[in-house]
């Protein structure tokens, strides 16, 4: 394993490249661009009919993602760019943004505004008014702004910037169709970049420009707007030319001619101690006091403490007496709901399906299939997906709405400001709370999710430690060992309290294990000094519920469930053969759990347990079914519940030691394939993949054996 | 009087006016997008739990820095006077 000492020498791939899909050849490409959570998915998904998943964080997109519309006859590719606060982009997700406005020729580019915050948004539309010769600027929010008693004057702002504004409220689609007419009016017209406000630079930078444009008109060949990339090529950012040379093949740095005239600037810099920080800050300031002039008069506060409500909420949820009781209390509750609300619908699901299977059986006989292939493809692939499908749907349809709800309302960036401190003296970033909290739904969207930090140092330890949280898969095995073993008497409301309970209780233990692993990490191969964070804690916004039920419902919980089924399909398959298949009169099933017993009982558990695990691999919810299924020493996964499960788990020697070996266990050890496949992907290097299949394997293993010494010691 | 400290010294409820940002490279970039430039006004809003990071509001956005990172933003007090100063 590669020591790295170094925060450079952690190299991750950069989500750049995307190939844009027209439907006809005249169809013209259109990129959205602004600032982190503006609500840009929103517009695109209004625009496209598509449902990228929107959130109310910062960094919810971290790809291109793009979507077609068509107006008056009209095609328009339309690309959702990563959220960015600038072009002069220090983050891969902002890399991404410059690089398709920039150089990825779009058409035309919308920026997309947040009309509570004109001001600071603005930043970017001059930057990219300066870069792009069609700009339209989309003033979103409006609704927002109305609450807080902002005004604004639209037309004067597109006077100002001489190109179209177009105020817009995404959630309840207002204002779209005329973002529309504008787009399509705007690549009608000549050369709509003659009106445009072009941010004026101190004398002396300007001066600097004016020697640096010619020699830049010969070398570029006017690609480009040779003002602006005057001013890049003064900006002294490197990763700008690389993309430059590598989008467009063209690279005036390196040309003779303007090479010549920059180092004549730079020299003349030098003589009159300018020095290059300074350049830059200037540069910046001229953007942010180019804002402030253009909003004088636009922006009108009628009535100031708009966001009164807002604070209010902040002192509730992240002050030092209430912040984390209440997030404590706001996860027990969602297990809660989720425990007590999933049970009885899982219970008829699964008598469902496992009706459904007999007939099928049934009618697969009756049209004269033979008996091993309706064994093979109804009581084993069927039933182990119909398992999954009973134990993960009634939870998952709980869980996820209820967690996008919280994730609509605005709460995930304040629990990453809470935990901060937690993860800053781990020398980790504050978003990978963030991460974290996407991993309770699936291990593999968490790891996904990782590409908004923006130190590959910090998004390797958030990668890697992502799976020490359990995910939805792996609630159903804690729920259902707690519920059996641990509960005891308590039923009912009392009961699914207790659980729910015990279940928050294992998720401080998977938090405080992120939190110790990421340390290691961070002391040992990914050391590093930790980087600079800002997080914006957005506005709250009003869940629109509906919506939310019905996006999580069906983007979320299908997605995930199809991904388990299409893993259990084929575990179905192994399981069965595994089972069926006997040397001297033992089964292969058999056999295996017997090898691994000696090394089950050693962790507290057994070999059936240990078999459940690995063949869970492909999906985590199948491993108590096979556990079930082993025990019964029968050929398919059997449907039992409640009283009868227990009974059949103490016959067979569990106790509460074996119970919370298994739950430690099933907290700690290796991801699931997905994710595992999905860690491949988002780092390249098999050492990383391998390393994040070990860390809680590791873990889970050195847990239940220290628990297991103390409570021989002790018992 | 004025008075100059750095941006984590303020208390929640206190303003101020940056006069000058002491980091480099990308933090600095990053602070200057956000809206922290020379000049331009920033109000201490409120701890978090543990004390650190501090949520600051900048150009109309609250925006969560860690005490480290405000340390290297300096800025000189202002009194609060009710309404923002551009009206």
């Amino acid at each position: 394993m590669g020591a790295t000492s170094d925060n450079r020498e952690v190299k991750l791939p950069v989500y750049a490249g995307l190939q844009i899909h027209k439907q006809k050849p005249g169809d013209r490409v259109i990129a959205l661009a602004g600032n982190p959570n503006v609500g840009k998915s929103t517009v695109f998904n209004a625009l496209t009919g598509m449902k990228q998943h929107t959130g109310n964080w910062p960094g919810k997109t971290v790809v291109n993602a793009q979507g077609y519309c068509t107006w008056h006859n009209e095609g328009m590719v339309l690309v959702d760019i990563p959220g960015s606060y600038s072009l002069m982009a220090r983050s891969s997700e902002e890399e991404v943004a410059r690089d398709f406005i920039c150089f990825g020729k779009p058409d035309a580019v919308v920026v997309v505004c947040d009309a509570t915050s004109l001001e600071r948004n603005l930043n970017l539309v001059l930057q990219i008014i300066e870069a792009s010769k069609r700009t339209v600027v989309c003033v979103n929010l409006m609704d927002e702004a109305r609450k807080k008693h902002i005004e604004l004057d639209l037309a004067l702002l597109s006077k100002r910037l001489g190109v179209p504004v177009v105020g817009t409220t995404a959630r309840s689609r207002k204002g779209l169709d005329g973002l529309l007419d504008q787009v399509q009016g705007i690549l009608r017209e000549g050369h709509p970049q003659e009106r445009r406000l072009l941010v004026s630079y101190p004398d002396y930078i300007e001066e600097a420009i004016g020697q640096l444009v010619p020699a830049i008109e010969q070398g570029a060949k006017g690609e480009l707007d040779a003002r602006w990339l005057a001013a890049r090529l003064l900006d002294g950012d490197d990763g700008f030319w690389v993309s430059l040379q590598e989008s467009l093949g063209v690279s005036p740095k390196s040309d003779s001619g303007v090479a010549t005239a920059l180092r004549q600037v730079l020299s003349g810099f030098l003589l009159r101690g300018i020095s290059l920080t300074q350049v830059q800050d200037d540069m910046v300031a001229s953007f942010v006091h180019t804002a402030a002039e253009v909003c004088d008069g636009v922006v009108t506060v009628t009535r100031q403490g708009g966001d009164a409500r807002d604070r209010r909420l902040d002192k509730l949820f992240t002050s030092k007496a209430t912040g984390f009781p209440i997030m404590l209390l706001l996860l027990l509750l969602i297990f809660w709901f989720t425990i007590s609300g999933a049970s009885v619908p899982s219970e008829l699901l699964a008598k469902g399906l496992f009706w459904l299977e007999d007939r099928l059986a049934w009618g697969a006989l009756a049209i004269g299939l033979p008996t091993i292939l309706v064994d093979i493809l109804i009581h084993g692939i069927y039933n182990v997906m119909a398992w999954v499908v009973s134990v993960m749907l009634p939870p998952m349809a709980i869980f996820f709405p209820l967690f996008t709800l919280l994730e609509d309302f605005g709460y995930l960036p304040r629990m990453a400001f809470n935990l901060d401190k937690c993860f800053q003296s781990c020398d980790a970033c504050g978003k990978q709370a963030l991460t974290m909290c996407m991993g309770f739904g699936c291990n593999a969207a968490g790891v996904t999710g990782c590409r908004i930090i923006d130190s590959p140092r910090e998004r390797l330890i958030a990668i890697l430690t992502n799976s020490f949280v359990p995910c939805n898969g792996r609630f159903p095995i804690l729920i259902s060992i707690i519920s059996m073993f641990l509960i005891g008497s308590a039923t009912g409301m009392l009961g699914s309290l207790l659980g729910a309970l015990i279940l928050v209780g294992l998720i401080v233990v998977g938090v405080g294990m992120t939190l110790l692993v990421s340390k290691i990490l961070s002391r040992t191969i990914l050391k590093g000094v930790p980087s600079s964070f800002t997080l914006e804690l957005p506005p709250y916004r009003k869940p629109q519920i509906g919506k939310v039920i019905v996006r999580s419902i069906v983007d979320r919980t299908l997605k995930v469930l199809g991904r388990a089924v299409v893993a259990a399909a084929p575990a179905g398959l192994i399981i069965w053969i595994l089972a069926h298949t006997s040397i001297g009169g033992i089964t292969l099933l058999a056999k295996l759990t017997g090898f691994l017993d000696p090394f089950g009982h050693l962790l507290g558990m057994d070999g059936v347990i240990l078999t459940g695990f690995l063949l869970g691999f492909p999906a985590n919810e199948i491993v108590i079914p096979i556990i079930i299924m082993t025990y019964l020493a029968q050929g398919s996964l059997m449907e039992l519940e409640g009283a009868a499960l227990l009974q059949l788990f103490v016959q067979n020697g569990w106790t509460w030691v074996t119970a919370v070996s298994t739950l430690i266990f099933a907290l700690f050890h290796w991801p699931c394939a997905t994710t595992c496949l999905t860690v491949q992907k988002e780092t390249q290097r098999f050492k990383w993949t391998a390393l994040s299949f070990l860390l809680p394997t590791v873990s889970g293993i050195v847990c239940c054996f220290l628990f297991n010494t103390v409570v021989r010691i002790f018992m | 009087m004025k008075q100059c400290v750095r941006l984590n010294e303020l208390m929640p409820g206190q303003h101020a006016v940056v006069t000058r940002l002491t980091s480099n490279g990308g933090l600095r970039r990053r602070l200057q997008d956000l809206g922290l430039a020379q000049g331009s006004e920033v109000a201490c809003v409120q701890y978090s739990p543990l004390g650190d990071p501090v949520a600051y509001e900048v150009c109309g956005t609250i925006i969560a820095l860690r005490r480290k990172d405000a340390h290297e933003i300096e800025v000189e007090e202002v009194a609060y006077h009710g309404c923002d100063e551009r009206q």
